[in-house]
């Protein structure tokens, strides 16, 4: 009977420690890429600074770059706004998905805040972001000179994501690319 | 009176529960045949917002579940059966959308861990009440030495 009672203890431990990793566990949020290693999903779309402008997924591939899903309604692109601008000054290439947007209102962004993209696509419906696996902004991919979805960063992205996250893996890239 | 003014207070709130239980999305989509709608409804109510995570794509506000409603339905009026529309999903978000896992390696835990913990219980409960009856007997009985010194006191009364 002397062994019973410890039990009751040994399991609320460890469910404790459970529920304590679960509650702090950082981007308890994200939900995996089903689309890692997959060719980019297929588009034509218009930029958001030419309308006349038709862009495909074709156009873009052949680099490795890096392709960020943003929104002038989205409070958390603004606050990453600045860190891709010194990234594409550093040399970067990033390209934009404008989701779920206004073309005027992602236009002024782009000439109140400046532009560090290539080029945005203007995705109004959020049919590229589906095919993307979107489900909020921002999101920046990893894709490589193929074409391919390497790497999704779920939130912003910032000098720490960018360090311990995206960049060796887009050195990397590059490297197999040259 | 206390009591009372309780009772009114929860009959107050009553609606309140009420209506927020049944609150859910209701979208402009019209179907040319009852059973397409049903499949609408099934399957929004199947998938799990990608976002909130909480709620079927069918009961959230999310933006995404919003859009994610319109393929489907979209995809139902092309004439696309359920399971292409679920693979549809499980391409771009992955097996997190479903709210009911598919049978595989990885989700077999998930799916008969319940049991298991279940059998577990069971099978503790039946050693403690084993041993709990084996107690009992012992409890009850009396041995030798106890027997002989009850019968002293009771004198043969018996």
């Amino acid at each position: 009977m002397k062994r019973w009672p410890l039990i009751p203890l040994v399991l609320f431990l460890v469910l404790s420690l459970l529920f304590y990793r679960a509650l702090f566990q950082e981007n308890k949020t994200d939900i995996p890429s089903a689309l890692i290693n997959k060719p980019l999903p297929e588009f034509r779309l218009s930029t958001v600074l030419n309308p006349g402008r038709i862009v495909t997924e074709k156009d873009i591939q052949g680099q490795v770059f890096l392709l960020n899903i943003w929104g002038s309604w989205c409070v958390a692109c603004r606050v990453e706004h600045p860190y891709l601008m010194e990234l594409a000054e550093q040399g970067v290439t990033i390209y934009g998905v404008n989701y779920k947007d206004g073309q005027d209102d992602a236009r002024q962004w782009l000439k109140r805040m400046d532009d560090p993209y290539v080029l945005s696509v203007a995705d109004k419906e959020g049919r590229l972001g589906i095919d993307l696996g979107v489900y909020g902004a921002p999101e920046t991919f990893l894709i490589d000179h193929e074409g391919r979805i390497r790497y999704k960063h779920i939130g912003v992205v910032d000098e720490r994501v960018w360090r311990e996250e995206l960049q060796p893996r887009y050195r990397e890239l590059q490297k197999g690319a040259g | 009176m206390l009591k009372l003014v309780g009772s009114a207070v929860c009959l107050l709130f009553l609606p309140l529960l009420i209506v927020s239980a049944s609150a859910s999305v209701i979208d402009n989509y019209q179907f040319e045949h009852p059973d397409q709608q049903a499949r609408f409804l099934q399957l929004t109510s199947e998938l799990r917002c990608p976002q909130c995570q909480n709620q079927s794509i069918a009961d959230s506000n999310a933006f995404i579940s919003e859009d994610l409603r319109r393929e489907v339905y979209r995809m139902i009026n092309e004439g696309r059966d359920d399971q292409s529309i679920i693979n549809f999903m499980l391409a771009r978000y992955g097996e997190f959308v479903l709210y009911k896992p598919r049978l595989k390696a990885e989700t077999l835990l998930l799916w008969f861990g319940p049991l298991i913990l279940f059998l577990l219980a069971l099978m503790v409960l039946g050693v403690l009440l084993k041993k709990h009856r084996h107690s009992d007997a012992e409890a009850a009985g009396l041995n030798q030495a106890q027997q002989a010194e009850l019968d002293k006191i009771l004198g043969g009364k018996q």
